[in-house]
C-alpha cells in the first residue's frame, strides 16, 4: 500500500485510492476500512505496472480481499463465532441442510397428514402444513437475533475504523446512493475487470439484479405480514396480489443475479482473487439462489401435492439464511455500507 | 501462434504507445499489420506502461482538461525546456495534432480521468489516463486484437536489411528462434537505448554502471544502432536523456514512478563527501525535477543524499522506500555512510547562512541563504528539528534522446537527406527531432501518439487494395 500511495495512478478508479492518499501510515482500523471500501472491481490490478511478475508483485485486490475476510471474523458478534468464517462454505451448507431437515421433520411430526395432502391454495393452506405459531415465532426470533448481531458487527467496525458518533445527513445520502448504484464498481462508468483487461458491467448488473430482487422479496414478506396482521388476509394470496407479484419479480431477479454472479466468478481470472473469500461467496450465492428457486417452485406448485414439502423446503432455506446472516458473506453489505458512510463523512466537500 | 512467414503490408517494431498508434491507424486504413514486441505479454508496452498522461493542446475546457492551452503557449513551453534545440516544423505538427489525440484514444477504448491530486498541477495541460499507461496499453491491445492486428510477444528484431534506402526484410528472434520477417513497409517504434548499459558507457564511462533505468529493460537500442550503422541520419545528442534523481534503493530496471523523490526543494543535497553542490531551491520543482538526474550523474560515484529535518517531512509525496531517520546529524551521517564531521560541518554552515523569511512551500518564497556557495535561493530553512531525515539519490534514466531523423511524414531520412522508401519511425526513437534537450511532462506521449498515427497513416497507403 506504500507503493500505491507513492504511485497514485489508480486514483480515478474508486474511493479507495483517494481515501488512501489522505493517510501517510495505516492503522489496523484504517486497513479494515479500506479493505471494506474496496468493491473488488480489479481495475487497479490490470492497470498496475507493479503487478506480478514484476518484482514488487503488487496485487491490491487480493491483499484487500484477504484483509476483508479477516475483518468479517474480527468484528463478528458474539466473538467466539469468529471461527465460522474460517470454513464458511462448509458452515453455511451444513447449516442449510440442517435447517431444511429440521423444518421437514417438524412439519412431518406436527402435521403428518398435511405434508402430502393436495389442497387448493386457499387462505390458511400454508399454516395447515406448518402451524402459524411455529412459523411466525421462529421467524421473528431468528430475524431479531440476526439484526442484533449485524448491528453489533456494524458497531465494532465503526468504532475500530475511527468513525465518529454523529453522521451528517449529506454523508448518509451520499453513502446511500453509493450503495444503491454501486458507483465504485470500476471507475464509476466503465465497469470492472472480470476475466481480463476488458471492462464489463456484467458483475454490476448481476449484483443489482440480485440486490433489488432480494429487496423486492423482503418487501413481499413485509406486505404479506401487513395483509395478515392488519388487513386480516391470510396467505396464500392470489397470483395478482401485491405480495405474490413482488415475490415473483424479486425471486426472478435473485435467480438471474445469483446465477450471473456465479457465472462471472467461474470465468474470472483467479490471479487477483483471494481464495479465502471464494467459499464465502459461493455459499451466500447458493443460499440466495436456493431461496429464490424454492420460493418460485412453491408458487408454481402450490395447488399440487408437492406444496407441503416445497413449503417446508423453502422455509428451511429461509431459516438457514437468517440463522447464517451475521455469519455469512452477507455481512459484506453491512461493512461495505459502513465504509462508504465513513468515506462520505471524511471526503472533503467540493 | 502468429504467422511470421506471411508478407505483411506493415511491420511495426515495438509494443508501446507509438507502436500501437501506428498499428491501429494502419489497420484501420485497410493494411495487414504485424506487431513484433520484444517483451513478454506481462511487460508489454515499453515505457508507455509507466506513463500517466499526455500533454494536449486544447482551445476550451474539456472533460479531462481545464481552461485552454493554445498552440502558442505549448510552443513557448517547448522552446523554454529545449533551449531552442527542436525542429519547429515537426514540433508544431505535434502540438496541433494533440488536439485530436485524446478523442482518438477514447475511440480506441482508452479512458481518461478528471484530474486530481499529486500530479504537479498539470490539469490544464495534461490529460490523465484512468489507471495510467498500462491501462491505456491494455485498451490498445484489446482494440488491436479486435481489429485483427497480429501481435507476437517475445519477438526481438535484431536488424533491418536496408538496400538503397528501402527495407528488404527484418531479422528477428521470436520465442528464441531466428526468423526473417517480410513486409511492404516498416515502422520502428522500439524506443531509446537507455536499457543498454554498454552503450551508455560509451558516453558516460563507468558512471553508467550506477545509473538506474526507470522504465522497461527491453529498450536496448539494437535497431537504432543498426540503422545508424547503415547510414540513417542521426538526431540528438547521445549524452542527452530524460534523467531524474530517484531513490537509490530502486531496482535496476522498471521501478517506475514510485521511486521518485520530490523532497529536493525542501532539503539540502550533498554528495558522497557530504558537500553541497547545487542550488536546491533554484525554481519550482516541476521546472527543476528533470535536471537533478544529470546533476547526480556528474558527481563522483553518482550518488547524492537529500538531508532535511522533521519540519519538511510532510511537504512532498512519499516514495515507496522509508525515510532514513536519526536523532542527530552525526547519527544520520553514520546511517547514510557519510563522514559524520563533514556532514555536521555542511549543515552547520548552511544553517548559519539561512536568512529570515516567510516559508511558503507552494510558491517561490523569500527563504534563502547568504554567504555560501552554492546558495539555496528559496525554501531555505534551518535544519535543526529532530528527527533528521535522509534519502539516498541516484540518477534515474527515463529515456535517451539520440534517435533517427524523420520528416513530417515520419519517414526516416538517410544521412544524404534522402527519405527511405518504406521505413518510418515513431516514439522515443525519433523524439530527439522535437526534444533536443530538457523535458516537460507528457511530451513523450504526445510525440509518440502523433508520429505513431502519422506513421500509421503513411504505411496504411502500402495496403494492397
Amino acid at each position: 500500500m506504500v507503493i500505491c500511495n507513492s504511485c497514485r495512478y489508480c486514483e480515478g478508479f474508486c474511493a479507495v485510492f483517494p481515501a488512501m492518499e489522505m493517510r501517510r501510515s495505516f492503522s489496523s482500523g484504517d486497513l479494515s476500512y479500506l479493505a471494506n471500501l474496496c468493491h473488488d472491481c480489479r481495475g487497479c490490478y490490470y492497470a498496475c505496472q507493479y503487478a506480478p511478475p514484476h518484482e514488487f508483485a503488487l496485487n491490491l485486490p487480493q491483499t484487500l480481499a484477504r484483509l476483508r475476510a479477516d475483518t468479517y471474523a474480527e468484528y463478528v458478534w458474539p466473538r467466539p463465532l469468529a471461527a465460522v468464517f474460517q470454513r464458511n462454505g462448509t458452515f453455511v451448507s451444513l447449516l442449510t441442510s440442517l435447517a431444511i431437515a429440521l423444518v421437514l421433520i417438524l412439519a412431518a411430526s406436527l402435521r403428518p397428514s398435511a405434508l402430502f395432502t393436495p389442497r387448493p391454495a386457499e387462505p390458511g393452506a400454508f399454516y395447515a402444513v406448518i402451524p402459524e405459531v411455529a412459523m411466525v415465532g421462529v421467524a421473528s426470533m431468528t430475524f431479531g437475533f440476526a439484526m442484533l448481531a449485524l448491528a453489533m458487527g456494524f458497531r465494532n467496525f465503526w468504532r475500530d475504523t475511527g468513525g465518529g458518533p454523529v453522521v451528517q445527513t449529506r454523508s448518509l445520502l451520499q453513502a446511500f446512493s453509493d450503495v444503491l448504484t454501486l458507483r465504485n464498481l470500476g471507475g464509476g462508468e466503465h465497469g470492472c475487470n472480470n476475466r481480463d483487461e476488458a471492462f464489463s458491467q456484467a458483475r454490476r448488473y448481476a449484483h443489482q439484479s440480485m440486490f433489488y430482487g432480494f429487496m423486492l422479496c423482503f418487501a413481499s414478506t413485509c406486505t404479506a405480514a401487513f395483509y395478515e396482521h392488519v388487513l386480516g388476509l391470510v396467505a396464500p394470496y392470489r397470483l395478482f396480489s401485491l405480495p405474490v407479484l413482488l415475490g415473483m419479480v424479486g425471486g426472478l431477479g435473485m435467480l438471474l443475479g445469483t446465477a450471473g454472479l456465479m457465472w462471472v466468478k467461474v470465468q474470472a481470472d483467479p490471479a487477483p482473487a483471494a481464495k479465502a473469500m471464494l467459499s464465502n461467496d459461493y455459499a451466500l450465492l447458493a443460499q440466495l439462489f436456493l431461496a429464490a428457486a424454492t420460493g418460485l417452485l412453491l408458487l408454481i406448485s402450490r395447488d399440487t401435492r408437492m406444496m407441503g414439502v416445497l413449503l417446508a423446503l423453502h422455509l428451511g432455506v429461509i431459516l438457514s439464511f437468517f440463522l447464517a446472516l451475521p455469519y455469512s458473506k452477507f455481512v459484506h453489505g453491512i461493512y461495505r455500507s459502513a465504509a462508504l458512510l465513513r468515506n462520505a463523512a471524511e471526503r472533503p466537500t467540493k | 501462434m502468429t504467422n511470421l512467414n506471411e508478407l505483411y503490408d506493415v511491420l511495426v517494431i515495438g509494443g508501446g504507445n507509438a507502436a500501437l498508434c501506428a498499428a491501429i491507424t494502419a489497420r484501420q486504413a485497410g493494411a495487414s499489420v504485424l506487431v513484433l514486441e520484444h517483451a513478454p505479454r506481462e511487460f508489454r508496452g515499453g515505457n508507455s506502461r509507466h506513463t500517466r498522461n499526455l500533454r494536449a493542446m486544447h482551445l476550451q475546457p474539456t472533460a479531462t482538461l481545464t481552461e485552454s492551452y493554445s498552440e502558442a503557449d505549448y510552443w513557448t513551453d517547448l522552446l523554454d525546456v529545449t533551449g531552442g534545440k527542436t525542429d519547429e516544423h515537426l514540433a508544431r505538427i505535434t502540438i496541433r495534432d494533440t488536439t485530436d489525440v485524446v478523442r482518438w484514444m477514447e475511440t480506441q477504448g482508452a479512458h481518461f480521468q478528471p484530474s486530481l491530486s499529486g500530479t504537479l498541477n498539470l490539469s490544464r495541460t495534461n490529460a490523465f489516463f484512468l489507471g495510467g499507461g498500462k491501462a491505456l496499453m491494455n485498451a490498445y491491445y484489446l482494440t488491436a486484437e479486435r481489429l485483427g492486428i497480429k501481435v507476437a510477444y517475445n519477438a526481438e528484431v535484431k536488424s533491418l536489411r536496408l538496400v538503397d534506402g528501402a527495407v528488404q526484410d527484418a531479422i528477428a528472434v521470436s520465442e528464441g528462434a531466428p526468423v526473417t520477417v517480410r513486409a511492404r513497409s516498416i515502422v520502428v517504434a522500439s524506443g531509446g537505448f537507455q536499457a543498454n548499459v554498454e552503450w551508455l558507457r560509451e558516453y558516460w564511462g563507468d558512471a553508467a554502471d550506477n545509473f538506474i533505468i526507470r522504465g522497461t529493460p527491453f529498450a536496448k537500442g539494437l535497431l537504432l544502432r543498426n540503422l545508424l550503422d547503415q547510414g540513417v541520419a542521426p538526431i540528438g545528442d547521445p549524452k542527452q536523456c530524460h534523467a531524474v534523481a530517484i531513490d537509490a534503493r530502486a531496482p535496476k530496471f522498471d521501478g517506475g514512478i514510485v521511486t521518485r523523490l520530490d523532497c529536493i526543494p525542501f532539503s539540502i543535497v550533498v554528495d558522497h563527501e557530504a558537500r553541497r553542490f547545487y542550488d536546491e531551491g533554484e525554481d519550482i520543482w516541476p521546472k527543476r525535477y528533470a535536471i537533478w538526474g544529470r546533476l547526480v550523474a556528474m558527481r563522483p560515484k553518482q550518488i547524492a543524499y537529500a538531508i532535511m529535518d522533521s519540519k519538511s517531512e510532510e511537504l512532498f509525496m512519499p516514495s515507496m522506500y522509508p525515510a532514513i531517520r536519526a536523532n542527530s546529524i552525526r547519527e544520520l551521517a553514520h546511517k547514510l555512510g557519510l563522514d559524520e564531521n563533514a556532514l555536521e560541518k555542511t549543515v552547520r554552515e548552511f544553517n548559519a547562512a539561512v536568512q529570515p523569511g516567510t516559508f511558503n512551500s507552494g510558491s517561490l518564497d523569500d527563504c534563502r541563504t547568504a554567504g555560501i556557495n552554492p546558495p539555496k535561493t528559496h525554501w531555505a530553512r534551518v535544519i535543526d528539528t529532530p528527527p533528521f531525515i535522509g534519502y539516498p539519490l541516484r540518477p534515474g534514466i527515463t529515456f535517451t534522446y539520440l534517435g533517427v531523423k524523420v520528416d513530417e511524414n515520419a519517414r526516416v531520412l538517410m544521412s544524404n537527406g534522402q527519405p527511405c522508401a518504406n521505413l518510418f519511425a515513431a516514439g522515443e526513437i525519433m523524439a530527439g527531432n522535437i526534444l533536443g534537450e530538457g523535458y516537460m511532462a507528457g511530451i513523450g506521449m504526445a510525440i509518440g501518439s502523433v508520429f505513431g498515427r502519422i506513421a500509421g497513416r503513411e504505411t496504411g497507403k502500402f495496403a494492397r487494395n
